[in-house]
């Protein structure tokens, strides 16, 4: 899929399938095109070339069929200053054909911590309650897709905690996930595959796992007395600061080998810190890379 | 049909909870003109013979505010929306086009009957009258709502601004409703201003509401309606076209 604003190419030729039931995150630095994507699936906006299609419709063709399947959540705080929060809700779901829905608007208000505002004016909101209307919104009419443009931005830490269980346990129910954010510790611990997007290209596309494995590896920093790594471990080192020494790790069986090392040379571990390699930093070195 | 009947339910609360300003100004604005013009003027002009000039006022002031108030309503709740971002609300279900077209129509057409409700009602306490065919009152009173509300929604579509909104309102719509014959019967200007007359589209409305009246018009009143009806179907047309093309709200 292409889409041009004007003489800016906003996405070039994004190629993605993401499975039913999945988790999956879409990532990439500001202006990469992730809304955009999400705009041209959603209906708001259309792909200069190239076609989506949700749940086996074509986006364009079949535009009731494909609306009826998403939930979007926008990324920007929209309101409309005229209504409650539970008169938005109804009209959500009676746009989308459901005339009596209060069962499920009380569960999401009540999942959302958006109980006791439910007859407040949505102009009246915080800025991270206006944002649950949102989600709540994107979720009246149970989409089984469910996409969410950065749904946690200005949302303090206990609703985002309550919000993605609640989001979990809907993808366990069956139902598809699509995320942006820029958290990625979030993107990390929720999703099972992950694309990144850079200046409107996939630059990466691989599951969690593999993502995590193949570009970052385990590290041991060690502070040593004397401040000296054994000839044999050399092979190991991946950088040195501060008097430490950064050593490298295929798997956890390797820090064996490297403790035992040491005390053969006869030197003294002062300090020493595994770190695993998280995310941030493989998006840092994708990024860096394409 | 949930969705179309919610999104006019949700435009006719929309106006509804700040009626004071959608309904009860545009009438007393009305009724200012009417005591105004009706005092100023009531010596000097007898329009149609054995009618009042504040009787003659009525129909034409009654006609200018529902025109104006059901451009006004689809006009301001699609800029406001627009240039608020909750229109991704209304983008984001599957509501089609002519569902989206046919509930903000309708919802114009209902500030405008309760605006000229009031005005009429207030107008009749002032200068009772006799209302001569009401069908051909309500069927001018409803082509004309609804073909200004279809404007409402091109003019909101395509502007950019609030700004420009207002320039449409200000520089097309009030003068077009200002010189179209509510303060005078045009038989009364000189030849040209008479032809330039007639190419406005809402001097039809007008002419034709005031037969509904008092059974006189300065043309008769089919000739009237069939113009307002094609004014409409063409501004209908129009609209369902720029929305199924997604015109500047699908970009
Ligand atoms: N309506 C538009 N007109 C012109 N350019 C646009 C429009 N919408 C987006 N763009 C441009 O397209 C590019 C991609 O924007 P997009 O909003 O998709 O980025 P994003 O990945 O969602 O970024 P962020 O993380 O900041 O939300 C940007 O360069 C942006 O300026
Ligand atoms: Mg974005």
């Amino acid at each position: 899929m292409h889409k041009r604003f004007g003489s800016l190419h906003a996405l070039r030729g994004v190629d993605l399938a993401v499975e039913q039931g999945e988790f999956f995150a879409l990532l990439g630095p500001n202006g990469a095109g992730k809304t955009t994507l999400i705009n041209i699936l959603a209906g708001l906006s259309r792909a200069t070339s190239g076609s989506s299609a949700v749940m086996g419709h074509d986006v364009v063709a079949a535009y009731r069929e494909t609306r009826r399947a998403l939930g979007v959540v926008p990324q920007e705080l929209v309101y409309d200053a005229f209504f409650t929060v539970r008169e938005m809700l109804r009209f959500q779901s009676g746009y989308f054909g459901l005339k009596r829905n209060d069962e499920w608007i009380d569960e999401l208000l009540h999942n959302l911590g958006l109980e006791d505002r439910a007859n407040s004016y949505t102009r009246n909101l915080s800025g991270g309650m206006k944002r649950r209307v949102l989600v709540a919104q994107a979720l009246v009419h149970r989409p089984p897709v469910i996409v969410l443009d950065e749904p946690t931005a200005g949302v303090d830490v206990e609703l985002r905690q309550s919000l993605w269980s609640f989001i979990k346990r809907l993808n366990r129910d069956g139902h598809t996930i699509m995320l942006t954010t820029h958290y990625l510790e979030e993107a990390e611990t929720l999703c099972s595959r992950v694309a990144m997007l850079k200046q409107g290209e996939i630059v990466a596309l691989d599951t969690t796992r593999n993502l995590l494995g193949a570009h970052a590896a385990t590290e041991v920093r060690l502070k040593l007395v004397p401040s000296q790594l054994p000839e044999g471990l050399r092979a190991m080192l991946v950088g040195e600061e501060d008097g430490c020494f950064r050593l490298a790790l295929r798997h956890y069986g390797e820090l064996e080998a490297v403790l035992a090392g040491l005390r053969v040379a006869g030197v003294e571990v002062r300090d020493m810190e595994v770190t695993k390699p998280d995310l941030e930093d493989v998006f840092l070195q994708i990024m860096e890379a394409a | 049909m949930t969705g179309l009947w919610t999104l006019f339910y949700k435009e006719i609360l929309r106006f509804w909870k700040v009626s004071l300003q959608t309904i009860l100004s545009p009438v007393v604005t009305t009724l200012l003109y009417l005591l105004i013009f009706s005092h100023v003027l009531a010596a000097h002009v007898q329009v149609y013979p054995g009618v009042g000039y504040a009787a003659f006022l009525i129909p034409g002031l009654v006609m200018m505010a529902m025109l104006q108030n059901a451009f006004s309503n689809s006009a301001s709740s699609l800029i406001q929306s627009k240039m608020g971002g909750s229109i991704v609300f209304i983008l984001l279900p599957p509501l089609a086009y002519w569902e989206f077209f046919s509930a903000y129509v309708a919802a114009s057409v209902v500030r405008g009957m309760a605006v000229g409700l009031g005005v009429w009602l207030s107008g009749y306490w002032f200068a009772p009258h006799a209302i001569a065919h009401p069908g051909w009152m309500l069927a001018f009173a409803l082509a004309g709502c609804a073909a200004l509300g279809a404007l409402g929604i091109i003019s909101a579509l395509w502007a950019d601004s609030y700004d420009q909104l207002a320039a449409v309102q200000n520089f097309v719509i009030m003068p077009l409703t200002f010189l179209s014959g509510v303060f005078y019967s045009i038989h009364s200007l000189p030849p040209f201003w008479q032809g330039v007359s007639h190419l406005n589209p809402f001097f039809y409305m007008i002419d034709g509401f005031r037969y509904g009246f008092f059974g006189v018009s300065d043309i008769s009143p089919w000739t009237s309606l069939s113009i307002v009806s094609g004014a409409f179907l063409a501004l209908s047309l129009a609209t369902l076209w720029l929305l199924k093309s997604g015109y500047k709200l699908r970009s």
